[in-house]
């Protein structure tokens, strides 16, 4: 591997890596994120708008984590179903 | 220089008083240095809402019931189904049928018939929302759908009232704890609710009942912690569970400086409902 071609970054606690300068939305395609546009990102804890996933390098040593959205529990509220 | 002393010794002896059967049934809390005869005091006078009696509602409820947490209320508008009892388990086979908030009141006091159960068999909307958590200490939000969780968050936000989020799904589970005024909210994490079916619910994705068990569990100990003080809160963090892995996280979460509810640029001053879901199925 020659310097400076991979990085090293972690993605949702992996250490994982990369082609240096991977964008955050190459990243989310690489991951395979499911549904990629309700999912909060997070780079170094900081938020990520969906606007600056194309433009977004990542660096070596970034911190990525995916926030998905999950239900459970039940519908108390709203409609009566039974989840 | 003794007398004083003393006087304050009994004056906390007698407010620490229990009957013998309180030692008993609490005695390995009262052992706890975290939580100790205070501790156990402070839960006894605590009031806890818990929002959904279902697979993460269920779990909290009876250990919040079991740890003597003074009153709990419970809200769920829907009635007990076969489909339930796979993980709701406050639930019996006897209950189906029954409004899931009677059924889980008669388990609490089962298992503690010291505490006080209020029931909300009721749809919890933006009209009856804040009148509801007005009266607690601390909320757990046991719903399914996100237009309910962005509901519940924005009213105790704006009511500042500390409350525990969690979802589960498949295998997964993940819960963050806010506290006015610390962490960020559940709408600092996410802006919005999904469009509906845009992400997989339980109903059609699956869940393993043990899964809810953990995650409400979890939301049980945030509220016992909240109210005795003791330990780290996950305020700030959302603690992630993945049980094909055995492995738990905790994920860093910044607050958002223009959340529309918890910042200073608050656009949020009521709590609304989001648009109603289509119940198709059932």
């Amino acid at each position: 591997m020659e310097r400076g071609l991979f990085m090293t970054i972690v993605v949702a606690g992996e250490r994982k890596e990369y082609a240096d300068g991977l964008t955050v939305e190459e990243l989310i395609e690489a991951e395979k994120v499911e549904t990629p546009q309700y999912v909060t990102v997070t780079v170094n804890d900081t938020f990520l708008s969906n606007a600056e996933r194309a433009s977004r390098s990542l660096q070596e040593g970034d911190v990525v984590e995916f926030l998905y959205f999950m239900g459970g529990g039940t519908i108390p509220s709203l409609c009566a179903t039974n989840d | 220089m003794r007398v004083p002393i003393l006087r304050e010794a009994s004056f906390e002896r007698n407010s620490m008083a229990f009957t013998n059967e309180q030692l008993e049934r609490y005695s390995r809390h009262i052992i706890l240095k975290e939580i100790g005869p205070k501790g156990q005091k402070k839960l006894m006078k605590a009031k806890v809402l818990i929002i959904g009696a279902g697979g993460l509602g269920a779990p909290a409820a009876l250990y919040l019931a079991a740890a003597g947490v003074g009153t709990i209320g419970i809200a769920d508008a829907d009635s007990v189904d076969l489909s339930n009892l796979q993980r709701q388990v406050i639930h019996s086979t006897a209950d189906i049928g029954r409004p899931k908030v009677e059924s889980a009141r008669d388990s609490m006091l089962a298992i503690n018939p010291e505490i006080t159960v209020h029931t909300y068999y009721e749809y919890i909307t933006s009209e009856n929302i804040s009148g509801i958590i007005r009266d607690y200490d601390f909320v757990l939000d046991g719903t399914d759908n996100f237009p309910a969780k962005f509901l519940i968050n924005d009213a105790c936000v704006l009511e500042e009232k500390p409350f525990s989020h969690a979802g589960i799904i498949r295998f997964e589970g993940q819960l963050m704890t806010y506290v006015p005024g610390e962490g960020p909210c559940y709408r600092c994490v996410f802006k919005e609710p999904p469009p509906k079916d845009a992400v997989p619910t339980c109903r059609e994705a699956g869940v393993v009942g043990a899964v809810a068990g953990v995650i409400g569990c979890l939301q049980a100990m945030e509220a016992v912690k909240y109210i005795t003080g003791a330990g780290d809160l996950l305020t700030g963090r959302l603690l992630t569970y993945n049980a094909l892995r055995s492995q738990f996280r905790t994920v860093p979460l910044p607050r958002d400086s223009h959340c529309a509810v918890c910042s200073g640029e608050r656009t949020i001053h009521v709590p609304f409902d989001y648009e109603l879901p289509v119940c198709d199925l059932k």
